[in-house]
């Protein structure tokens, strides 16, 4: 009997050396994303000290490094996000609820699902060509102005929001929209007061997540020539704006090594705790309508 | 044809019905949907008020129903049983018109209720739904206050004039009132499964409809809360004509007037008293499917 050999078990033992194996690749392949972005953050950090203060997040851009300010391209990509904002959110969860729950599964529709997914991946410059032809040239909304720079790059989010938000609507459970109209509802009264409701807290986390998406963009304003550098803020929907990445290349290509690791540093660690803050404000939000 | 004429004078709601079709109007259940607040007092037990002629049910090429012929009651309970798949719960949306919601579904033959055909093009299946509430095999209340739940047909359909007495009223009616009277604004989805279910029917019957479609009700609840849905099953029947799905035998035999069996195929096989159906079916494969020898 095998029970007398002591630990040799008459079961025998199954090698694990591949599971070992595979478990740490795949942890290295989840390190390396995150150790990357932490050493990023640390060095750039480190490089910001004594540059990021109060007065950067005041002051105007100056030729001097020592002088230099943040205050109009933050400004300028506040206010970006905001017309982005209004401008994705309304156009997103409608088109959201078209094709979730109004339109039927004929070769149009299919069609036009396809291509939604196919335009998120299209590469911001092309939006930002798009943004020229469509907004300056064609409309004559004027060279890098506020509204110009907030449509082409709601164009650039958009898929994502309407991707997200029909998500969000898929996931409200198809019992609930029965009952409503079991009860005698019209379609407008169910998604008004069932759909909507149930599915917001995604969709204002998807519209979030790409509001972070959108605020790190430099291609498309480029393209519709925002100006490099601004001293002012925008005081209307006309005005040229700068936005912070905008500000950050511009800065990159001085000469002056002042500017290319302090003042760079000191913008790339506060474009950082917008975009961070942002998308904690997305996590808060799921968080608490769950 | 029998009708009472209430102590108040005013035309019964079949007499309203009868005229809104003497006088040509395919659109009655539209005409008279506004009349109906006050119809309870004045039904006619025992009459048909939902008649079925020749009803076929195609999901695609799949035919799900076949012809089927059935009167159903006023103000008494109605069970269809069957095995799975057998085209009860197909039926049960077909009267309500729940199957339009399905894109592949087609639906042939009559369906009247009240004397009009729900599926004559001048039929509004919102109206329609409005008279002939629906409680669903799962407990589906909405991610909403008590209250809020209670209160949505009334919301939606603008019956909000003492909207307070009628929840109240549509709770107590549906054995819950007294369990949540002290919470109506915690939300629906922190009750159990039994109470979820007691405050759908209590959804259902606030605005006051004149049907109650009831898909297997009890099928997710246990037993001691299935048994409570089962009384107050009966005490609904006093106020509403109730039709009711279950796979569960003994629930139809003990909670019905009537029974429908349908076997595999789509075919209503038998339909009678339910005692006759239970004690002496007419069909022999209705007798092996209710003494359990398949199904």
């Amino acid at each position: 009997m095998a029970a007398d050999t002591g630990d040799d078990h008459s079961f025998g033992r199954i090698s694990r050396s591949k599971d070992v194996a595979f478990e740490y690749l795949t942890l290295a392949a989840t390190l390396v994303g995150i150790v990357a972005l932490g050493i990023l953050f640390v060095y750039v950090t480190r490089d910001a000290v004594g540059w990021l203060d109060w007065q950067f997040l005041t002051s105007p851009p100056h030729p001097d490094p020592y002088e230099a300010g943040f205050y109009p391209a933050l400004v300028g990509s506040i206010f970006l996000m905001i017309v982005i904002a209004l401008v994705t959110f309304p156009l997103g969860v409608g088109a959201a609820v078209y094709l979730e729950e109004y339109a039927g599964d004929g070769p149009v529709e299919r069609f036009v699902r396809i291509n939604i997914a196919n335009l998120a991946g299209v590469p911001s410059v092309v939006y930002g060509l798009l943004g020229l032809g469509l907004f300056v040239t064609l409309l004559d909304i004027g060279y890098g102005t506020l509204l110009v720079a907030g449509f082409t790059v709601s164009l650039l989010v958009l898929p994502i929001v309407i991707i997200s938000a029909r998500e969000a609507i898929r996931a409200v459970p198809d019992s609930r929209r029965q009952a409503s109209y079991g009860m005698g509802a019209t379609k407008w009264q169910t998604i008004r007061n069932v759909v909507l409701p149930e599915a917001l807290p995604g969709i204002m986390t998807g519209t979030i997540l790409a509001l972070g998406r959108a605020i790190g963009e430099t291609a498309p304003l480029i393209m519709i020539g925002a100006p490099t550098t601004v001293f002012g803020v925008p005081n209307s929907l006309f005005s040229k704006i700068s936005a912070m990445p905008m500000q950050i290349y511009t800065w990159a290509s001085y000469p002056d090594t002042a500017f290319q690791y302090g003042v760079v540093a000191a913008a790339s660690v506060t474009l950082l705790v917008v975009l961070l803050s942002i998308n904690s404000a997305a996590i808060l939000v799921r968080n608490r309508y769950q | 044809m029998a009708r009472n004429v209430p102590d108040d004078g005013k035309p019964s709601r079949n007499e309203r019905i009868d005229a809104a079709e003497a006088s040509g109007e395919t659109g009655g259940l539209i005409e008279t949907s506004v009349t109906t607040e006050d119809s309870d007092e004045h039904s006619t037990p025992g009459r048909t008020i939902i008649e079925s002629r020749g009803v076929d049910v195609f999901y695609d090429d799949v035919q799900a129903l076949r012809g089927v012929d059935m009167e159903i009651p006023e103000n008494r309970v109605t069970a269809m049983i069957g095995p799975s798949g057998c085209g009860k719960s197909t039926f049960l949306r077909t009267i309500n018109r729940m199957n339009d919601l399905v894109d592949s579904a087609r639906v042939e033959g009559e369906l009247r209720f009240g004397g009009t055909n729900v599926y004559d093009e001048g039929v509004d299946p919102v109206a329609l739904r409005r008279r002939i509430g629906m409680v669903f095999q799962s407990p589906n209340p909405f991610p909403k206050s008590i209250y809020d739940n209670a209160a949505y047909g009334l919301k939606v359909q603008d019956k909000t004039d003492d909207i307070d007495d009628r929840v109240e009223r549509a709770l107590r009616d549906a054995a819950l009132w007294d369990e949540v009277q002290d919470r109506l604004d915690e939300s629906g989805l922190e009750l159990s499964g039994g109470q979820q279910q007691r405050l759908c029917i209590a959804r259902a019957i606030a605005v006051d409809p004149d049907v109650l479609l009831m898909d297997e009700p009890a099928s997710a609840l246990d037993p001691v809360a299935t048994s409570k849905v089962e009384d107050l099953i009966a005490d609904l029947a006093e106020e509403y004509t109730v039709v009711i799905v279950t796979h569960n035998m003994q629930q139809a035999a003990r909670i019905s007037d009537k029974t429908a069996v349908f076997l595999t195929g789509g075919e209503l096989v038998e339909f009678g008293d339910t005692n006759e159906i239970f004690e002496n079916p007419e069909h022999d494969r209705v007798e092996d499917y209710i003494t359990g020898k398949f199904g």
